[in-house]
């Protein structure tokens, strides 16, 4: 029963794998770049999960990981030449992992919503520092470049289009998809898991609870950030805005929408509430977020496993 | 001993004597919103979000009642009691389904209920800032400033309704239900208190309250529709200062915060000045992880 299960799944996983690759030579160039926008915020969604659905701490910090992993990538765009994808990669990394471990030193103290307001006030601190030193990061106007080459050095070099980008967005999607998914199955995600359903008593076997929730924020930090630096790449700018703590409430809002605790979920989720936000900006233009709002407020309290909630346990195995 | 000489006579002694005024007028607004949330908090575990867009709201209703009677004090109270209704209503249909589920779910659902606040109110009154007039304009000199008659009004205004509301607390019938709705919600339910009733009637006390500084705070400042996330993220953080549900705490630390933050202003920018106010939620995350003001526990 389990096997065939398991089948079903890498089958299922294949599908929407090939649907995602082929989507870009069939898509106008609007949805192609929409969908590349979908699998980013995705990610990003993704990363928060590993704290909200698996260990159970709400994060509303995650657009500081999010932004440093953008001015990382910026960083390293514009200070070395010629622009290297790779080491705007491990820049925008190393950015989101330095304020990763920040947060996760003070704030793996606390437990549920004072660990979510800490982890906003966190992200707030970084939004005023960005904002208001100017020579360093443009203040608000943030910093635009140029996007680097989609490169293997010492095999190909090819500048980046719309659709390999989208490959590109893709295999870096699937990529950490597939190793979060391993890390969630591993002792180490079991004993979040367990966290996340009684702490007192995964504290009283004897696992040293903090330790594990400082390492599920800095590797949820990482993956966030990661999602960074594929936006500025594929937006070539970096901007204050996405360091505000509202791109926080988004990864809260696409995971709750998608379903906590499925990885893929958030995924899904990202992708309906833009879909949701290009259907109703046609008629309410710039003030969607109010039908889109009583969606959200009414899927919290009717539907609080989310769109594949119901999967959940099949989507874990 | 010179240069503690020249330490001492750089001190801008006049500088630091308006920003004591000028951080405990904010602080006494700060505690009439801080002292809301922390209320709402300590009796039903919700963590409102949208009480910043109840404030902001506040204002607005207190534009429009100005703008169509002319009179402060009725726009005062008028937009208390709307912005009241509104809590009650909201409380009603987001916050009381949630009703023994995990207390995070408050977060998000009342997160909901702030965009769909914000995203009205630039729709309903655009984004151009308003002004409230204040209801009278004297002015005192205080040193080289002509400051303000205004500003202490609201200083004095905000200490009155939170001490009206301590005394309500105490010794008032509903206030009695309320703290024991408090300390034991199974217990008061027991004993014949309607505890759902309770949890929307304190909903719409805070939403009052909150609403009641959005007015008194307006005449200050703009009011636009982004005012109310400053405001939410200051409260939040003096509120986890404070100690969360602890009212004498919140206010405690509205006070030493706003002073915090004034005297900040007098060296950097008041955009900077904000860092003061997390630097001191960390230390006392680290320190005193349950609140400044309350007494350790043992």
């Amino acid at each position: 029963m389990t096997k065939r299960n398991t089948q079903i799944y890498w089958i299922g996983f294949s599908i929407v794998l090939a649907l995602l690759i082929v989507a870009p030579m069939v898509l106008p160039e609007f949805w192609r770049r929409f969908v590349t926008e979908i699998l980013i915020w995705g990610l990003l969604a993704m990363s928060s999960d590993i704290l909200i659905g698996y260990a159970g701490m709400v994060s509303f910090g995650h657009s500081a990981f999010f932004g440093l992993g953008m001015y990382g990538a910026a960083a390293a765009l514009l200070m070395v030449r010629p622009p290297n994808l790779w080491l705007a990669i491990v820049y925008g990394l190393i950015g989101a992992a330095g304020v990763a471990l920040f947060v996760a030193y003070f704030s793996t103290r606390l437990r549920d919503i004072y660990f979510a307001i800490t982890t906003l006030i966190f992200s707030q601190i970084f939004y005023v520092i960005i904002f208001t030193w100017t020579e360093v990061t443009g203040g608000e106007n943030g910093l635009t470049f140029s996007r680097p080459a989609l490169a293997i050095p010492g095999l190909f070099s090819v500048p980046f289009t719309s659709e390999n980008l989208h490959w590109f967005v893709l295999a870096v999607v699937t990529a950490s998809y597939l190793i979060l998914r391993r890390i969630m199955q591993s002792p180490f995600g079991m004993v979040l898991q367990s966290i996340r359903e009684n702490e007192q008593r995964t504290r009283a076997i004897g696992y040293p609870v903090e330790r594990y929730k400082m390492v599920a924020v800095m590797l949820s930090g990482l993956f966030a950030g990661l999602a960074g630096v594929l936006y500025a790449i594929q937006n070539r700018f970096a901007a204050p805005d996405f360091v505000y703590f509202l791109v926080s409430g988004e990864a809260v809002i696409f995971n709750v929408m998608g379903g906590m605790g499925t990885l893929v979920g958030p995924i899904a989720g990202a992708g309906f509430f833009l879909l949701l936000r290009e259907l109703f900006s046609r008629f309410f233009t710039e003030y969607y977020l109010i039908p889109v709002g009583i969606i959200f407020i009414a899927m919290v309290i009717f539907m609080p496993q989310g769109l594949l909630g119901f999967a959940r346990r099949w989507l874990n195995q | 001993m010179d240069a503690v000489l020249q330490f001492l006579e750089a001190i801008p002694y006049d500088q630091i004597l308006i920003q004591t005024v000028n951080g405990i007028v904010t602080g006494m607004i700060l505690a009439l919103v801080a002292s809301g949330l922390t209320l709402i908090f300590g009796i039903m575990d919700v963590v409102n979000f949208a009480h910043g867009e109840l404030f902001m709201l506040g204002a607005y209703v207190g534009v429009v009642v100005m703008a169509a009677t002319g009179n402060f004090w009725v726009a005062l109270i008028l937009s208390t009691l709307t912005v009241a209704m509104l809590g009650a209503a909201l409380q009603l249909t987001t916050l009381r389904p949630l009703i023994g589920r995990d207390p995070l779910t408050t977060i998000l659902a009342t997160f909901g209920v702030s965009l769909v606040l914000q995203n009205y109110a630039l729709w309903q009154f655009g984004p151009v800032a308003r002004k409230i007039q204040e209801p009278f304009s004297g002015h005192f000199s205080l040193f080289y400033l002509d400051y303000p008659w205004y500003r202490l009004l609201i200083a004095g205004l905000s200490a009155a309704i939170i001490g009206a509301f301590w005394l309500f607390l105490k010794y008032g019938t509903y206030g009695i239900w309320i703290r024991a709705t408090t300390q034991d919600r199974v217990m008061a339910q027991a004993m014949g208190i309607p505890v759902p009733w309770v949890h929307t009637f304190v909903f719409a006390i805070g939403a009052g309250m909150a609403a009641a500084s959005g007015v008194l705070f307006g005449p200050l400042v703009g009011v636009n529709h982004a005012m109310g996330l400053d405001w939410v993220l200051k409260a939040f953080i003096v509120v986890v200062v404070g100690g969360m549900g602890n009212l004498g705490g919140s206010i405690a630390a509205s006070i030493f915060i706003s002073l915090l933050e004034a005297y900040a202003s007098i060296w950097v920018s008041p955009a900077q000045a904000v860092i003061v106010s997390f630097v001191v939620l960390v230390l006392t995350l680290l320190f005193r992880p349950t609140g400044l003001f309350v007494p350790t526990p043992k």
